[in-house]
């Protein structure tokens, strides 16, 4: 009993509860539409987030990432290959052009401990939370 | 300002009553197929898939790309928030070309495979000169 109450108020507690309540809203508004370019998924736990995008073909020197306070900002773009003369396609499905997403967080970002790393076309970006904004923990002292 | 493209991952279907052996999702990757005068080029967008983890298979004029993500292992993070699946990729082509088995080439960059499919010499395209008889 102690511990649904417990389990109750550390969900209301949990700021990735309204993330996830915030985003469903939003889906709710706009239905059954796709995400934008580059899909993210968003992985977290007590201190940090980590943010993953799959982002193929676009080099990674070229992915501009700027954060400011709660959010964080992706940019790159990939450009087309323009069939010459005689070539021609037979399918053009792959994506092509500039995109810019913006990822906000329900904390500040420690921007000074951002880590992102790219591999085989996939950017994982770890976002720990700003120092002073964690939780403090109060001990009580009995008398 | 950039326009917003929309995108979400197909999944691959299997043939009707088959089942996979692994239990894990199967996309189809985006390609971009491009005939040139001696060769067709086949780019796919295979973010995650290691050249390792690649499969790319020829039998007769059935071209199968497969490739195998490793999921990352986030034991201590919970996914909060999800706009896309991850899993395998797969797509299966057949080639009206005769292609040139022995010289394919395949490169694997940043997540895309670029493949070279030469065309055999029999294949390639003649173009015939028509010649104007002088008129009688």
């Amino acid at each position: 009993m102690l511990w649904t109450e417990l389990d109750r108020m550390g969900s209301f507690i949990d700021p990735w509860r309204s993330l996830e309540r915030l985003n469903r809203a939003a889906a709710g508004l706009v239905p059954a539409a796709a995400p934008e370019f580059p899909a993210v998924n968003v992985w977290a736990d007590g201190d940090s987030a980590m943010v993953t995008a799959e982002l193929p073909g676009i080099d990674p020197k070229a992915v501009d990432i700027s954060l400011t306070g709660k959010s964080v900002t992706l940019r790159a773009s990939r450009q087309p290959d323009d069939a010459k003369d005689g070539e021609s396609y037979h399918r053009r499905e792959r994506w092509y052009g500039q995109f810019s997403r913006t990822i906000d967080l329900p904390y500040v970002i420690d921007a000074a401990k951002v880590d992102a790393r790219f591999s085989r076309g996939v950017l994982h970006l770890t976002l720990p939370r700003a120092e002073e904004e964690k939780p403090k923990k109060i001990a009580i002292k009995t008398e | 300002m950039a326009e917003i493209k929309e995108v979400s991952k197909k999944e691959a279907g299997t043939p009707q009553g088959a089942e996979r052996t692994r239990p894990q999702k199967v996309y189809t990757p985006d390609v971009d197929i491009l005939e040139r005068k001696d060769d067709i080029v086949v780019t796919a967008d295979l973010p995650g898939v290691d050249e390792k983890n690649l499969d790319i298979t020829l039998e007769k004029n059935m071209l199968t790309i497969y490739g195998r993500v490793e999921a990352d292992s986030l034991r201590m993070h919970r996914l909060a928030y999800s706009e896309y699946g991850v899993g395998d990729y797969q797509r299966t082509f057949t080639l009206s070309d005769e292609v040139d088995k022995d010289r394919i080439q395949a490169t694997m960059k940043n997540g895309v495979l670029r493949l070279v499919l030469p065309k055999a010499e029999g294949a390639k395209t003649r173009k015939i000169l028509v010649s104007a008889e002088a008129e009688a």
